[in-house]
């Protein structure tokens, strides 16, 4: 990997070489000026052709994207790639850690024009900024909660994922982060930094008999659910959409007493960007209520983070439905994780699952 | 590597090439190969198990032996290591019986035509995608699967017999997964004995359960064992079929491995696992090679 990525680097380097002593003669640059490389998932909105031909024809930019396939590989490119990203999707419990590394460029949402719209809780949230500096805009959210079978009481609570009228009915999100969230909400901790990881144990150890199954993609949920072999199940807002709409599958999304566990996307500028001036363009257009009525409505999308957005979606529809605006509010987001308390979350839900199976 | 390949096929008027350099030449590739898809990763791997953290970004490289004292510091790993050389015994054994009965039938009752289809067919699942075949079971053996609406089609009002989600599911995705290996070492064992010797023994008043257990297993012994070795190494990693099939139940050393590589990104404890589940093996095989070594000569 090592090795990839110097090579990598050696070519790149040796093509900026080329392009700063041909540039002079040969290229333009007004060529590069208008031209961005955008570093995110692959499929996740940056990258719809018609958002990128209306774009380009609006601003005269081209678009081009690089992806990654773990938050730690988009750190990875940005460091060791400098001057080759205009714009990145980070996750907001990674912000500060990139920020921390000097790999972003301080924003000003005066420069964003769509910004007015953003849900304050979201815009100004304290994890996109490092020493009161903002390095993200908030993009899109979603929540993990949970989905119960159509015709069923709604559980008020987290608790009801331990509760006997569940026995063997139940599937858990195979995710340390999310299950270690519950198990925290459950006992009464901050959800983020639990002191007594005892309790949450305890509280997770409690749901053994009703659990079934534990899934890990959305397809493996949509199979189990349609076969009956669950009713409840902690979910992702998002992926309840898509079950619902696509595969008319009869549930609902519902966020019990403790809020929902939360998460936000935002998009940044790295701090070796050649074109902050039209990555900005870019992200003030992501954060456009028209290309996300589109995204959501023709392809499928999370929450924006745009109210005005969100307000332009058709009433009945379900991303609306499940995404209120309180629910902004009421969310935890999951928090940046240092790597002990990381690699501890994770040991005790190896812990949990090893004694769910035995 | 061409120049040398180019000069072995020279005619043998030229100069001719030392034997050594001929030799090398044609274990080069391979080894090469092996050196840089193997050995190199492994060595890495090996090398990360020593690692505080994940070598990625700028944080600070820190040695420590603290991956190797998963076992001690979480013992609930051994009992998922149980549960992982269990699955792999019954799977094993499981695979051993039914092939070596596979085999024996392919190769005492049937010949030409008909035995070659039938080792196609066992082949079958070599050639479809390992996810699918396990994807299948699972709406085979699911409450309401397809067992159950062929079972009610003779008994309405059977009760379930769906199994999804329990160590026998995960057990028998293995099994359909790794007989094939199991079939065809045991067919070459078999294979290789003498029909005189079974006439002998059948000659001199010998039941059948004594040829089976006094000739045919002893003699087809280096079959089983190859093909045994063969299934319990991967067995006891695998992951996948455990997680589709085992639901709750499927954790087992391979899913804890996969979980530190690919969900809590801690390369250096997943490493550190897989290397001490080596060394488990190793030592499993180095215990038995004796015994086995003595069953063979005599």
């Amino acid at each position: 990997m090592l090795k990839l990525t110097r090579r990598r680097t050696l070519a790149l380097m040796g093509g900026g070489l080329a392009t700063l002593s041909g540039s002079k003669l040969l290229v333009g640059p007004a060529r590069a000026a208008d031209r961005i490389t955008v570093l995110n998932w692959q499929g996740y909105g940056t990258d719809e052709s018609w958002a990128l031909e209306a774009f380009t024809a609006d601003t005269g930019i081209e678009v081009v994207h690089d992806y990654f396939n773990s938050e730690a590989e988009m750190l990875t490119k940005l460091r060791t790639n400098p001057g080759v990203y205009d714009v990145v999707l980070i996750n907001s419990a990674r912000s500060q850690q990139a920020a921390g590394e000097d790999l972003l460029t301080p924003l000003d949402l005066s420069n964003f024009p769509n910004a007015e719209g953003l849900a304050p809780a979201l815009r100004d949230n304290a994890y996109l900024k490092t020493d009161g500096t903002l390095y993200g805009v908030s993009w899109v959210w979603g929540m993990n909660a949970l989905a119960i079978r159509d015709g069923m009481d709604e559980p008020e609570s987290y608790a009801a994922l331990a509760a006997p009228e569940y026995r063997n009915e139940v599937a858990l999100f195979d995710d340390a982060v999310t299950m270690i969230g519950i198990g925290a909400f459950l006992s009464g901790q901050d959800m983020n930094d639990p002191q007594d990881l005892d309790k949450v144990a305890e509280q997770l150890k409690a749901m053994k008999p009703n659990v079934k199954l534990l899934w890990s993609s959305e397809d493996q949920w949509n199979k189990a659910f349609s076969a009956g072999e669950f009713d409840l199940s902690v979910y992702w807002s998002g992926a309840a959409v898509r079950s619902q709409r696509k595969f008319k599958l009869p549930l609902h999304f519902v966020v019990p007493k403790e809020g929902a566990i939360g998460w936000l996307d935002s998009l940044s500028i790295p701090a070796t960007s050649q074109n902050p001036e039209a990555a900005q363009k870019f992200i003030n257009y992501m954060i456009d209520p028209k290309f996300y009525v589109e995204w959501a409505t023709k392809v499928g999308a999370p929450a924006s983070a745009n109210e005005k957005a969100m307000e332009e979606l058709p009433a009945d529809d379900l991303n609306r439905e499940i995404h209120k605006p309180e629910y902004i509010e009421t969310m935890t987001l999951m928090a940046p994780l240092p790597d002990d308390r990381r690699t501890a979350f994770n040991n005790l839900w190896q812990e949990v699952k090893a004694f769910y199976a035995a | 590597m061409p120049p040398e390949v180019g000069a072995a096929g020279l005619p043998a008027t030229r100069r001719r090439m030392p034997p050594w350099l001929a030799t090398a030449a044609l274990l080069l590739p391979s080894y090469a190969w092996l050196t840089l898809a193997v050995l190199l990763p492994l060595t890495a791997m090996f090398v990360f198990s020593f690692l505080h953290a994940t070598p990625l970004g700028n944080k600070p490289v820190v040695w420590t032996l603290e991956q190797y004292r998963a076992f001690h510091d979480q013992p609930y790993l051994l009992g998922v290591a149980w549960t992982s050389l269990a699955i792999g015994l019954w799977t094993t054994g499981i695979c051993a019986v039914v092939g070596f009965a596979a085999a024996l039938a392919l190769v005492r009752a049937t010949a030409g035509r008909t035995r070659e289809t039938l080792l196609i067919l066992v082949l079958l699942p070599f050639w479809t995608n390992g996810l699918v075949r396990v994807f299948s079971w699972t709406m085979v053996i699911r409450e309401g699967g397809f067992l159950d609406v062929f079972v009610r089609w003779f008994w309405p009002s059977a009760p379930s017999l769906g199994f999804l989600y329990t160590t026998p599911a995960i057990v028998l995705g293995l099994v359909h997964g790794y007989l094939p290996y199991m079939v065809l070492t045991c067919y070459i064992a078999l294979l290789s004995i003498d029909d005189a010797v079974i006439e002998a023994a059948q000659s001199l008043g010998a039941r059948w359960w004594t040829v089976l257990f006094k000739i045919l297993v002893p003699l087809a012994a280096p079959g089983l064992v190859t093909g045994a070795i063969l299934i319990f190494v991967p067995v006891i990693g695998a992951f996948m079929e455990p997680r589709i099939l085992g639901g709750r139940v499927g954790v087992t050393m391979g899913t804890v491995i996969e979980d530190q590589f690919t969900q809590a990104f801690n390369w250096p404890l997943g490493s550190a696992l897989a290397f001490t589940m080596l060394a488990v093996v190793l030592a499993v095989f180095a215990t038995f090679s004796g015994v086995l070594r003595r069953s063979a000569a005599t």
